[in-house]
């Protein structure tokens, strides 16, 4: 216990020497220390924490059907995910471009790894493959938004990362250079995540075809500028040599097996052809443990960081300057990301409610204008019916003057013949009396 | 005569003239009296073949880098394709589907025959592959039609030169799984207007397992579409015609390999390709069926795909061409025979 003091005092004597150096000329001098603090441990720290949070891994497989991906996922991690069972989405046929995503949980030496492979069937089998390679882009999009909203969150305890930490593309066997699809997808792809070309089912070609095949890819991916996944320099001489050998390697032919067959006394996973045994572990074979080692004992969380700091950077700053830019004027200039998001919030807050002010003055004119309208058709209506009216009575009166018209003249033609009638009678009257005149006289006589 | 002096020794013709009766009894009516000669037939036949050569048209359809170039050189083993004459390794994907054919004259035997490749670069490469059989068809219909033009002519020509696609090697993808939606479609339109043998390309990629199950597929799927492909059951003549036919159709698509290098193994000199794992020999019936595709179309089954492309193909051709004129043989001047061949067809402005 004593000496621990001891040991300790003079710990901290030692930081204030070098603590002083520092603010003194901001420049940090190493110090040796004269004994063990202890965060040499640190590291440890770091890997017990991770062992027990676990890791994840997204990966995509993208490429034709029938090019061996779901074979090769097997391999690499010695598991059938895909199997008789549950068959792979290359047993199905696809009309359209599917996304899939399977997770597997995978332990290994206390180490918990969540894989998640997102598939693609479908992806290059139409006929028409225009815009195939959009639901891709969508997909790995849509993950880049989830992680940036879970970021802006105000509770950020749980933040899964399903972002898509790497892409293996899968290139035809054709042995002569890449087909435009391949070109179109990469150039499309290559600024939203990681891309890792191979060459799939690598027992077609001879070395010799293989070589000219990888120079050929390679020659055109230059030429198309497609920016395909890098191995980050290293200090360290031996990694730097290692790191070499596999660029000059690239793009990776690869051959997937997970069936077990017996050459020359050892158990070899590979492929068996009448005329012998192609091994997948084999690295005069194929570089298929090139591919294992770099994707899952070396660079594994290479390939996370890239994917955190380049391509989700990229999403996160774009979306967000879209974001900004939203409503202001074009002219202005687009380097304003100065805008604290917060002051960018009530300026859209107050936007909005003026926004929503003319929409109601609007409104509101439109009403008026549309009940003047209105009213108007009314009178207008009235006036007409009312001259309507008139007119119907001026016509009634004309009628009836006609109506008396005629009885005047009816009546007078009445009286006339009455008259006349009249006459008549007297007349017959007379022509009698004068008759029986006559008799009397005639009878006299 | 000149007869005596061509023909070899062992068959000599008698004289025409009955000989002499034989110790033989009287010979019923249908007996011969001696030897004719009749069966010399054959041999005049085989003399005249030998001295006019004759035509083999040959297209092969698929995608770029399927091995079709080397397929071809293998089986005619010369450099007969269109890649061995002019090719540079990165020449470019054309935007659209082009046909370029190269003609060769090749002897065997003393029997020459001039062999067309015809190559279909661009197909199936674009992205939007749509209706990219549209240029195979148009060619192929070209070319019944200037047969169809030079046998309607009043003066026709002695031979007529025969530019009709005989044979339309198609290459499957060797994926393992099941035909391409391209494949389906290109074979539904085109089974029907020539003669199509599908082959499954690059099969050294395919175990023997695989290899089985891909051909089973593929033979179902050919028959769910209702896709005919070379020998077709409708036409096969006879009982031994349809045994012969039928062993081919059950082993077919043939899953070939193709090589125009040669290696030392056994002890010989063979064609193939050479792996760190094994030498893939072409030749050899248990590595790939190539051997089993050249004898079906070259030693076997040659004549029977000239004689199906002319009498039924080109018939069928020739008939409808001819019932779109309502029936009418156009027999006036050549002027009005091609101004109404121009009238729906695309014209082949010569």
């Amino acid at each position: 216990m004593l000496s621990f003091v001891v040991v300790s005092l003079h710990v901290r004597l030692g930081v204030a020497k070098s603590l002083s150096s520092v603010t003194n000329g901001n420049i940090s001098i190493q110090r040796n220390l004269e004994g063990y603090v202890g965060f040499a441990n640190l590291p440890n720290q770091v890997y017990r924490k991770s062992v027990k949070r676990g890791f994840e891994f997204t990966l995509m497989v993208v490429g034709e059907s029938g090019l061996g991906k779901s074979t090769l996922i097997n391999s690499l991690f010695l598991t059938d995910l895909y199997s008789k069972d549950y068959p792979g989405p290359s047993q199905r046929i696809k009309k359209t471009v599917q996304v899939e995503q399977s997770k597997v949980l995978i332990k290994e030496g206390g180490v918990q790894l969540t894989l998640t492979i997102v598939d693609t069937p479908g992806f290059g089998d139409a006929v028409d493959n225009s815009n195939c390679w959009q639901p891709v882009i969508n997909y790995i999009d849509s993950k880049f938004e989830d992680f940036l909203n879970a970021e802006s969150r105000v509770n950020r305890r749980l933040m899964p990362d399903n972002r898509v930490h790497c892409c293996l593309y899968f290139i035809a066997p054709s042995g002569h250079g890449l087909k435009p699809l391949d070109i179109e997808f990469m150039k499309r792809l290559h600024d939203k995540v990681n891309v890792i070309p191979l060459i799939a089912k690598a027992d077609t070609l001879t070395p010799e075809e293989c070589q000219l095949f990888k120079k050929q890819i390679m020659k055109e991916i230059q030429e198309h500028k497609i920016k395909i996944y890098e191995f980050p320099d290293t200090e360290d001489d031996e990694d730097s040599k290692l790191i070499r050998k596999i660029k000059e390697k690239m793009p990776l032919a690869v051959v997937g097996s997970n069936v077990v067959i017996e050459v020359n006394g050892r158990k070899v996973r590979g492929r068996q052809y009448p005329w012998g045994v192609a091994e997948v572990e084999n690295g005069e074979h194929c570089d298929f443990t090139v591919l294992r080692n770099m994707l899952i004992r070396t660079h594994m969380q290479d390939l996370k960081d890239v994917t955190n700091n380049v391509h989700y950077e990229n999403y996160r700053s774009k979306k967000l300057a879209a974001v900004t830019c939203n409503g202001v004027d074009a002219t202005k200039n687009k380097g304003q990301l100065t805008k604290s998001p917060l002051a960018q919030m009530e300026e859209e807050r107050r936007e909005h409610v003026m926004k929503m002010k003319k929409m109601e003055t609007e409104m509101e004119q439109v009403f008026e204008m549309k009940v003047k309208e209105k009213k108007q058709k009314l009178k207008d209506s009235e006036a007409e019916l009312e001259r309507r009216h008139e007119q119907m009575k001026k016509n009634l009166e004309a009628q009836y003057k006609e109506l008396e018209e005629k009885r005047r003249q009816f009546q007078e033609e009445k009286a006339n013949w009455e008259a006349q009638q009249r006459i008549l009678e007297q007349q017959k009257l007379d022509a009698s009396k004068t008759m029986e005149k006559n008799k009397k006289k005639g009878k006299i006589f | 005569s000149k007869m005596s002096e061509s023909v070899p020794p062992e068959v000599r013709p008698k004289p025409a003239v009955p000989a002499k009766p034989s110790h033989v009894a009287p010979p019923s009516r249908s007996a011969l009296l001696g030897y004719i000669g009749i069966d010399t037939i054959i041999e005049q036949m085989r003399k005249k073949t030998m001295k006019t050569g004759f035509d083999f048209n040959i297209m092969v359809v698929g995608q770029s880098g399927l091995g079709k170039s080397t397929l071809v050189n293998t089986l005619f083993k010369s450099q007969v394709s269109r890649r061995s004459t002019n090719w540079s390794r990165d020449e470019k994907i054309p935007k659209t589907v082009e046909i370029k054919s190269v003609s060769h004259v090749i002897e065997e035997g003393g029997v020459k025959m001039k062999l067309t490749v015809i190559d279909t670069p661009g197909f199936g490469d674009q992205i939007n592959n749509e209706n990219c059989w549209e240029p195979i068809s148009k060619y192929i219909n070209e070319q019944y039609e200037k047969f169809l033009k030079e046998e309607v002519n009043i003066a026709r020509k002695k031979r007529i030169p025969d530019t009709r696609v005989h044979c339309c090697l198609y290459f499957i993808s060797p994926t393992g799984h099941s035909l391409r939606q391209l494949d389906i479609e290109f074979m539904k339109h085109l089974s029907r207007v020539v003669n199509i043998i599908p082959v499954i390309a690059k099969s050294d990629t395919l175990t023997l397992d695989e290899k089985t199950e891909f051909k089973q597929k593929v033979r179902k799927e050919l028959e769910a579409c209702g896709i005919e492909c070379y020998p077709q059951k409708e036409f096969d003549e006879d009982m031994e015609d349809k045994s012969d036919n039928d062993k081919i159709r059950e082993a077919m698509p043939f899953a070939v390999v193709g090589s125009d290098k040669e290696y030392q193994a056994n002890g010989k000199r063979i064609l193939g390709r050479k792996t760190p794992w094994g030498v893939v020999e072409v030749e050899n019936p248990n590595h790939c069926e190539f051997s089993l595709l050249r004898d079906f179309m070259i030693r076997s089954h040659l004549q029977d795909l000239k004689e199906v492309t002319h009498n039924i193909h080109y018939e069928t051709y020739r008939a409808k061409r001819l019932n779109d004129n309502g029936g009418l043989h156009p027999i006036s001047s050549s002027g009005f025979s091609s101004r109404t061949f121009c009238m729906d067809t695309p014209c082949l402005c010569e």
